[in-house]
């Protein structure tokens, strides 16, 4: 035993130590999810079979993507007030043009996708070159898109594709597509972003953007970028949403329903939303925390009217864990900044 | 030394306005590899715009670059770096959230299949901790849970890791520890032998006798002189350093010593290693100016007397009462009647968007509003008189504050805190960025507000404005009061001197006692 062995020990608890700090807001989401799901799975009658795991997967998959899609601009220090509209423009347009042969159905899903990103360039654009707040370019583009989703479906209905539909709602060996889906996502699109210079960048903007500027961080970039996988992620639940329901519906409460819920899981999952800490992976967890809430109030036999309220309470707590490290300011006048 | 061959680096003609404040003035620096350049000058003599320009931070007016023999310019940060010029700034570029292996990689990380490989990445942060002594700091750890000195050390290894071909040291060891600096300063003569350009910026004298090859001293924006290192006394630098034109008239000092019990006391008041057991006295009638170099504490003193410091020891005493003061609104009541100019006016001082009377009013407002309910003639007549007193000139006091000038917004900063009619004024450097003539006028006031009685504490980084102004100046070095200049004593020279915390005697010193009394 050599003293380089014994430093290297503690070194590597140190690492350890900074991880589980760094995943901190993840493992509470994590355990909070875990606690209310297993409390479910006791209270059904049933048990956890396939189905049950299935529509719940199912139902909390479309606000995580949702949540994913606003975790990107929120780790910028901003927010994304249109993702709920994207997500409802995505479903109405998927119910019109994601249908018929096997080819014209891929081509409408690359179309819907391709809907996104645009929509989330034309916000990254006017946020990073016209200098606005994004919250107010993100509400007027946003009330724009609802207007697309308005005229492209002035009434419920449109039709997809029986084959994708079935594809994206079922299970495979017992693992729901939803769940496949949210994999995917995290392996092929956030984590690649997460270690790449731009998705670096993305963090280093909200954690100081002066401090980003002066070390060379190439902000407008980063920010559109931000947006553009916002729009992305967006329609992706847009199209899970038109999978499940087999039609597309412009309801402006749906996409407005979606933007806040997606802010509350953000937080839930940890992601602060000055900015510069957090994870996509949290925003799951804290989706699902609020959609099985719901659930619980079921098998608790409580009004479920009364989910709003159980909502906020989750939400308060999980934000107030957050505020702790105000506890440990020296100087006033940092709790103003 | 100088060789005939072109420099490294030459910059030429660089002139830097902001509004109608010159920053810099043709002025003019060369460096050349294997050298370590000083550069010297009191607070404002434009080091540190000399430095933003070189690192493309902000554009010059004009003025030309020449690197290699090659002009350039740069129009941002990034520019420069790759260009092979890496500041450490004495604002950090830190970025508190990601760990202290991220930020030394920030922009350029290690690569694999087109990602960042985090374990090349904490190999390559591990490295550069250790080319600066600093392998105590943990690449995962996050940069904003670590204490200053430790963040200034990641600076230095980040700035390392860019692989600089000029390196430019602005204040970067003003927070480091002894053990710290001995560190740096062998690397740095590592990296001089190694061929690197370095500029360096500090207010230590003695760093500087103990690094430099070479000086450059910069006074009021202009170019004074560049010489070898140890060719000049101290006594030399100082005096190259002051002989600033007197741009402002000083109304005189009352004929009447303030004397009297004093009003504000403190004792021994310490906080967070940025105040190291401060005492002071302020009677009064009496203008008492804390002098120094910038950043030794004056600021956290005034802030700690306005009770925003959590965690402050030591004893405040206010008409020979000991009180507790923990938050601005208690020190601003009644019965201590404090109140605090604060420097950063726009974000600290005013409520931009709201009108000329709600700012004025806000401060004072208990004072005229009965039940919670604003008396409006009440706050007209009082706003009028402090209007007056000030002479603030504006298209109407419901206009909003934004689109006064910067003289006039100072005055609406200080108006509103003269209408709580305070006992104990402090100021925090009231006349950075604002005209001549603005500058007079409150010289006038604050001497009209001493004569009825008021205490003042005033911290400027103006030595003009401590010589014409004040009974007596506390100098600050390191976080304490290393000494009072009075009467006499106080004129520019002692000022400099003791903020560069050199001995008092103005006996020439030659450049070996320099070096020796360095350690």
């Amino acid at each position: 035993m050599s003293v380089a062995s014994a430093v290297n020990g503690r070194r590597s608890r140190e690492a350890w130590g900074h991880w589980l700090a760094a995943q901190r807001g993840i493992l509470i989401a994590i355990a909070i999810f875990a606690a209310m799901f297993a409390t479910y799975g006791w209270k059904q009658e049933v048990g956890l079979t396939a189905s049950i795991i299935n529509t719940a997967s199912n139902k909390g998959a479309l606000l995580a993507l949702v949540a994913m899609a606003q975790t990107i601009p929120v780790l910028t220090g901003g927010l994304d007030l249109s993702v709920g509209m994207i997500f409802v423009l995505s479903n109405c347009l998927a119910a019109t043009i994601v249908n018929g042969s096997f080819l014209m159905t891929a081509l409408g899903v690359i179309g819907v996708l391709l809907v996104g990103i645009i929509c989330g360039t034309i916000n990254g654009l006017i946020v990073v070159y016209g200098r606005l707040q994004p919250i107010i370019v993100t509400l007027a583009t946003g009330a724009v898109y609802f207007g697309f989703a308005l005229a492209l479906r002035p009434e419920p209905g449109g039709s997809v594709n029986f084959e994708f539909a079935d594809i994206m709602t079922r299970s495979f060996f017992k693992v729901p597509s939803s769940v496949i889906l949210m994999l995917a996502v995290v392996f092929l699109i956030w984590i690649p972003y997460r270690r790449s210079v731009l998705g670096r960048g993305a963090y280093a903007i909200g954690s100081s953007e002066q401090a980003a500027y002066m070390s060379g961080v190439p902000i407008a970039r980063a920010k559109v970028l931000a947006y553009v996988l916002a729009g992305l992620l967006s329609s992706i639940a847009g199209l899970l949403l038109t999978a499940i329901t087999y039609s597309g519906a412009a309801k402006a409460a749906l996409g407005a329903d979606y933007t806040l819920n997606s802010i509350g899981a953000v937080v839930i999952g940890g992601t602060s939303l000055f900015g510069g800490s957090g994870s996509a992976i949290g925003s799951i967890f804290g989706a699902f925390v609020m959609r099985t809430v719901g659930d619980l109030l079921i098998v608790f036999d409580i009004n479920p009217v009364l989910q709003p309220l159980f909502v906020g309470i989750v939400l308060l707590i999980a934000v107030s864990l957050g505020s702790l490290r105000l506890l440990r300011i020296k100087n006033r006048l940092d709790l103003y900044r | 030394m100088e060789g005939n061959a072109a420099p490294l680096l030459r910059m030429e003609g660089i002139s830097k306005h902001y509004g109608g404040v010159r920053a810099l003035e043709d002025v003019r620096f060369e460096c050349d590899k294997g050298r370590i350049h000083a550069l010297l000058g009191e607070n404002g003599a434009g080091k540190s715009t000399l430095i933003k320009v070189l690192t493309g931070v902000v554009q010059p007016d004009s003025g030309s670059i020449i690197l290699d023999g090659q002009s350039v310019s740069f129009a941002g940060p990034a520019e420069a770096t790759e260009a092979g010029i890496v500041c450490i700034f004495q604002e950090l570029s830190l970025l508190p959230d990601l760990t202290v292996a991220d930020n030394i990689a920030i922009t350029s990380p290690p690569k694999r299949f087109g990602l960042i490989d985090k374990r090349a990445q904490r190999r390559l942060a591990e490295q550069a901790l250790a080319r600066v002594g600093a392998e105590d700091i943990h690449p995962f750890a996050p940069v904003g849970d670590l204490p200053l000195s430790r963040r200034q050390m990641v600076e230095i290894a980040k700035a390392l890791a860019r692989k600089p071909r000029i390196l430019v040291l602005d204040e970067a060891t003003s927070a480091l520890t002894a053990a710290d600096v001995t560190k740096v300063f062998a690397m740095l003569k590592q990296l001089r032998a190694e061929g690197l350009a370095i500029v360096y910026i500090s207010h230590r004298m003695h760093e500087i006798a103990q690094l430099a090859d070479d000086c450059t001293v910069y006074r009021n924006g202009r170019y004074v002189a560049t010489f070898a290192a140890g060719t000049k006394s101290d006594d030399a630098i100082v005096e190259m350093m002051i002989g600033r034109e007197y741009s402002s008239v000083f109304p005189p000092l009352s004929e009447k010593k303030p004397d009297g019990p004093p009003v504000l006391k403190v004792k021994d008041l310490s906080w967070a290693g940025q105040l190291k057991g401060v005492d002071l006295e302020v009677r009064p009638g009496e203008v008492v100016g804390l002098g120094g170099l910038d950043g030794q504490g004056q600021r956290q003193l005034l802030l700690g007397l306005f009770g925003t410091l959590i965690g402050a020891t030591g004893t405040i005493e206010v008409n020979g009462k000991v009180v507790k003061l923990a938050s601005p609104q208690r020190a601003k009541s009644a019965d201590i009647g404090m109140a605090l100019i604060p420097e950063d006016r726009k974000n600290e001082g005013l409520m931009l968007p709201m009108s000329v009377r709600e700012n004025l009013s806000f401060a004072a407002v208990d004072g005229f509003s009965r039940f919670g309910v604003v008396d409006r003639k009440q706050e007209e007549s009082a706003i009028n008189e402090v209007i007056n007193l000030l002479k603030i000139r504006s298209d109407g006091i419901d206009g909003p504050v934004a689109s006064l000038s910067g003289g006039n917004q100072q005055k609406v900063v200080i108006g509103k805190w003269l209408m709580t009619k305070p006992r104990i004024i402090l100021l925090n450097d009231p006349t950075r960025g604002i005209d001549v003539g603005t500058k007079q006028e409150l010289y006038q006031l604050l001497r009209r507000l001493a004569e009825n009685g008021a205490a003042i504490l005033f911290y400027s980084t103006d030595y003009d404005e401590l010589i014409g102004c004040c009974n007596r100046v506390l100098v600050l070095y390191n976080g304490t009061v290393t000494r009072t200049l009075e009467g006499g004593e106080l004129n520019e020279r002692n000022l400099v001197a003791s903020a560069l915390n050199l001995p008092p005697s103005t006996a020439s010193t030659g450049p070996a006692e320099l070096a020796a009394g360095a350690v």
